[in-house]
């Protein structure tokens, strides 16, 4: 068997999922279609805080079609009015009392098609007795502050306080410093606003007494569990299916109210019930990401050492703190904000806050907070760079973690695998003829014109993770897969983690091609349904290639030890005679004697040894040894409209190194996604509340993603530093494009001004921020 | 609720229909032709999973009501392969890894075989201002723009010849 017949890893395999998505054929929540199935609509609410005085529900329910309406006060009969957060705290499903958030779910209502739904929430009468909103978060933690949570025993509006590294030594390293830079950076709310919105279509069968429900998941099995904890129906009467998911970037791992009364519907109709949110529900109400406001300090020596980082955050966590962060980490891996550079000491707090806002902290392509993390270090080396009179590529160099370094051991506790920061610097900056720019830049400085040049090298931080250190509600974070190899050699994988896009069909087919010598083409591989696939907790946080895709390794591997001692058999040699060489099991020293997976998987079934179980099929839980860390040397190039303060991406390349590379057309394409999803909050995306917290960026009319018109043509390149700890050296890849682009950009665009006095911009970069800066400094056109 | 007649042609095929003038085209495809290709992403007409082609032109048909397009040609994603053929348009896509999640690709997919049946050599900015009414958040766009670029190598060197609209 050749590498070109098997197609394993580093083969640009075309994408096994595409021929039914190009014909139309995929299967999304909204294509699911049932018998006698009932439509669900929510009744939302026009108050960002107020008591709800009155549900009138009479002319909803008596409006032909019209099945149900469903309350707060009736769930809160069946103990379902709250339900649990994955961050361990409480949200409301229907409220009884009082909404705390614009467009939050005030009742359901049940009918026999979507138009009667819809025609029914508007003759839902509530009447509602308007609280002052509390939107700051520095103002709700005043101690005069409207409180957002009375239900809480704690009489304020903080959350938690979340510490780590050194303070002692931090301090000290910042006495002890000849130069300290300051800034605040707000990295505002945004939203992921995959093209499907969220939904699901719950069916109860009383027939079988079993609970089936297709839901937009980025976590069947994890939602399957919270789903029978708060229920108490025995989880295996409860099968979640998660069919193909139009995009999830971290908004499909909460459970949102909406699903919750759906499965309540069917449990007492006895009926399918479908949900699906419209763009606007989906933009006003779902999980938000980031609305950190960030002090940040750096300190140094005058001739450019970092010796600390001491960062303050106050983070806007809306009315519940819904985030889908571990456990342990309230403020996700945000402590990973000390980054590619070697430095004595860090010191990084974090205070969660409430506030009447839809809940927040969810990712938006980002590892658990990393983006924030990212973004906060790369601007401060750039702003140290400027105060010293630097150059921003001169100064990484000074402080990166050098490659003799690894593992390394970080100021805030964490353990890098494996990096080379200066060799994928030098690449990006060759490629890019940086030098040539910086010319070019002083001749266009001298003429009037605006560029700027921009640097980002970034570490990720992904793969969670070690059971010992992670977890979401308890359950172990790590994940799982299942190989079965049929008597012909065809063979079925079933993984923990589900793909939204990510190509998990091709990808996990070819390790398990590399592995086992099977052409990818005879491997499937099903993900999604919890009553088929193993444990796992899903895909998010660039975790399924650390995690799933070290399982199916290990499990192809055990499948390999088995097939071994087959392979003996049939060549009537001790396995120990036997190598793993070329896709087969060959004699030592008699290469031309081998048997091939595809004999030996027929030998399984039909001639194996005595003592021998037949069949040969394996499964492996991995739990990693440590997390991986991807990085990257990123370099933008910009020119600002002084008409318009316009900012043009001239150029942008992405030097990205996630270790091994399993497909590298699926990581190219990754790449590009993640850059567009990166650039989107530096120069478009933000979530805007008026001042009764009404938002005014419910649609994409308001709430702007980028088109193909906006977007540049992304450059790429690569390094390859394998991880010493993972089966195949790989480390993700899904979110280092989006963590590494915002600060490159802005550092681009800050250079572009910083000849006029510009230290710091805040994100998004909108054309009217640049112009009125351009006022300021008298160069506008 | 009143209803009206509708005979409308959908991939080839002649339907005739019952429905309530406010039924939208997309829903319309979807919940009464069970045509689940044709996705919806907004309701603000910005999106644009939505897109089929109404007599050749594309149209973003949760802005359609399904009462308009009385005695027209409508093609829908399902419609592009023709006798086990994928189209170009398709095709490429596939080969140039122009999709992630899938979930705009069929929208995508129609504007791109309205360009190409208009323009057959359109530059990459022509490309990308042909989708800009097509939102995509996977893939970055670039090789969108090579998958129409392959689509119109293909169409141009006449390997098959399709045309739009039905």
């Amino acid at each position: 068997m050749t590498a070109t017949a098997v197609r394993g890893i580093g083969m640009p395999v075309k994408r096994k999922e595409d021929p039914r998505f190009i014909r139309g054929k995929g299967t999304y929540v909204d294509d699911i279609k049932l018998p006698g199935m009932l439509f669900m609509d929510i009744v939302r609410s026009p108050h960002a805080h107020a008591r709800i005085k009155r549900i009138d529900v009479s002319k909803a329910l008596a409006m032909p079609g019209v099945i149900d309406v469903i309350t707060g006060e009736e769930l809160a009969k069946a103990n379902l009015a709250w339900m649990p957060t994955l961050m361990g705290d409480r949200q409301m499903v229907l409220p009884t009392d009082r909404v705390v958030y614009y467009a939050q779910e005030v009742a359901a209502v049940i009918a026999t098609d979507r138009y009667t739904a819809a025609d029914a929430v508007l003759a839902v009468e509530v009447e509602y007795e308007p609280l002052p909103p509390v939107l700051n978060p520095f103002e709700a933690l005043k101690p005069d502050a409207p409180l957002v949570r009375p239900d809480r025993e704690q009489k304020s509006n903080h959350i938690w306080h979340w510490e780590a590294g050194d303070k002692e030594k931090t301090d000290r390293a910042f006495q002890e410093a000849e130069v300290v830079v300051a800034q605040d950076l707000y990295i505002p709310r945004i939203h992921v606003a995959s093209i499907e919105t969220c939904g699901c279509v719950a069916n109860y069968d009383p027939a079988t007494d079993k609970l089936t429900i297709w839901m937009t998941s980025q976590a069947p099995h994890a939602h399957r569990t919270v789903f029978s904890l708060v229920t108490g129906i025995p989880e295996h009467k409860i099968r979640i299916i998660s069919p193909d998911i139009g995009g999830g970037f971290g908004g499909k791992v909460p459970v949102y109210p909406g699903y919750v009364i759906a499965t309540y519907a069917t449990l007492k109709h006895k009926k399918p019930i479908k949900w699906i949110e419209d763009r606007s529900e989906n933009l006003q109400a779902d999980s938000f990401a980031r609305d950190y406001h960030i002090h940040a300090e750096l300190a140094a020596t005058r001739d450019g050492k970092i010796r600390g980082l001491r960062v303050h955050v106050v983070a806007d966590h809306g009315a519940f703190d819904a985030a889908a962060n571990p456990s342990r980490f309230p403020a996700g891996l945000f402590s990973v904000c000390t980054g590619s550079y070697d430095m004595e000491a860090a010191h990084i707090q974090v205070d969660g806050v409430y506030t009447t806002k839809p809940p927040g902290g969810v990712a938006y392509r980002c590892s658990f907070r990393v983006t924030e993390a990212v973004h906060t270090i790369e601007r401060m080396v750039d702003l140290l760079a400027h105060e010293l009179g630097m150059d921003p590529a001169e100064i990484r160099f000074k402080n990166f973690i050098q490659p003799h370094q690894f593992p390394y051991k970080s100021p805030t506790g964490w353990e890098y695998d494996s990096g080379n920061y200066p060799a994928a610097l030098q690449k990006a900056l060759d490629m890019i003829g940086y030098q040539e720019l910086r010319r070019e830049q002083a001749e266009r400085r001298a003429r009037g014109e605006l560029m700027g040049i921009g640097i980002s090298t970034f570490t990720e931080i992904v793969g969670a993770g070690p059971s010992h250190t992670f977890d979401i509600l308890g359950i172990k974070m790590f994940d799982s897969a299942e190989i079965r190899v049929h008597p012909t050699g065809a063979v079925i994988v079933r993984i923990g983690v589900q793909t939204q896009g990510q190509g998990h069909e091709t990808t996990f087919a070819q390790i398990v091609a590399e592995e086992l010598g099977i052409p990818v083409e005879y491997i499937t591989v099903e993900h999604g349904d919890t009553d088929t696939a193993p444990y796992g907790l899903g895909t998010y946080a660039s975790r399924s290639t650390p995690t799933a895709g070290a399982a199916t390794a290990v499990a192809a591997r055990k499948i390999r030890e088995k097939a071994r001692l087959i392979a003996a058999h049939l060549l009537e040699v001790s396995p120990d005679d036997l190598e793993w060489k070329d896709y087969a099991f060959r004699v030592k020293g008699a290469p031309d004697r081998y048997k091939t997976m595809q004999e030996i998987a027929f030998a399984a079934y039909t001639n194996f040894p005595f003592g021998l179980e037949p069949g040969l099929e394996a499964e492996c839980y991995y739990d990693p040894p440590n997390l991986t860390f991807p990085f990257g040397a990123y370099v933008c190039v910009v020119d600002i409209d002084r008409g318009t303060g316009q900012v043009k991406i001239r150029e942008f390349l992405a030097v990205d190194d996630c270790g091994t590379i399993i497909n590298p057309m699926i990581v190219e394409g990754q790449i590009h996604g993640g850059l567009t999803m990166g650039m989107a909050p530096a120069l478009f995306e933000e979530i805007v509340y008026d001042e009764n917290g009404t938002m005014l960026t419910g649609t994409f009319m308001d709430y702007l993603l980028p088109t193909a018109v906006e977007t540049p043509h992304w450059k790429t390149a690569k390094t390859v530093t394998p991880s010493p700890h993972h089966p195949l050296g790989a480390k993700g890849v899904g979110e280092s494009p989006t963590i590494g682009a915002p600060p490159a950009i802005v550092n681009a665009v800050v250079d572009a001004l910083s000849h006029l006095g510009v230290r710091h911009i805040d994100i998004p970069i909108t054309p009217a921020k640049v112009y009125r800066i351009l006022q300021e400094k008298g160069v506008a056109e | 609720m009143e209803t009206l007649p509708i005979q409308v042609t959908v991939n080839g095929r002649t339907y005739t229909a019952e429905v309530e003038p406010r039924l939208l085209l997309v829903h319309f495809l979807r919940d009464v032709l069970n045509l689940t290709g044709t996705h919806i992403g907004c309701d603000t007409t910005s999106c644009g999973a939505c897109t089929v082609l109404w007599n050749g032109r594309p149209v973003k048909s949760c802005t359609v009501f399904a009462v308009q397009v009385d005695g027209g040609e409508i093609l829908t994603v399902e419609g592009l392969e023709r006798d086990g053929q994928l189209h170009p348009v398709q095709e490429g896509f596939w080969e140039e890894h122009g999709l992630q999640c899938g979930f705009c690709t069929p929208g995508m997919m129609m504007t791109a075989v309205a360009l190409l049946n208009e323009n057959p050599d359109p530059t990459e900015e022509e490309i990308r201002k042909a989708i800009s009414g097509n939102l995509c958040r996977c893939t970055g766009y670039v090789n969108i723009v090579k998958a129409i670029q392959y689509a119109a190598r293909k169409m141009r060197e006449g390997a098959t010849v399709h045309v739009g609209g039905a």
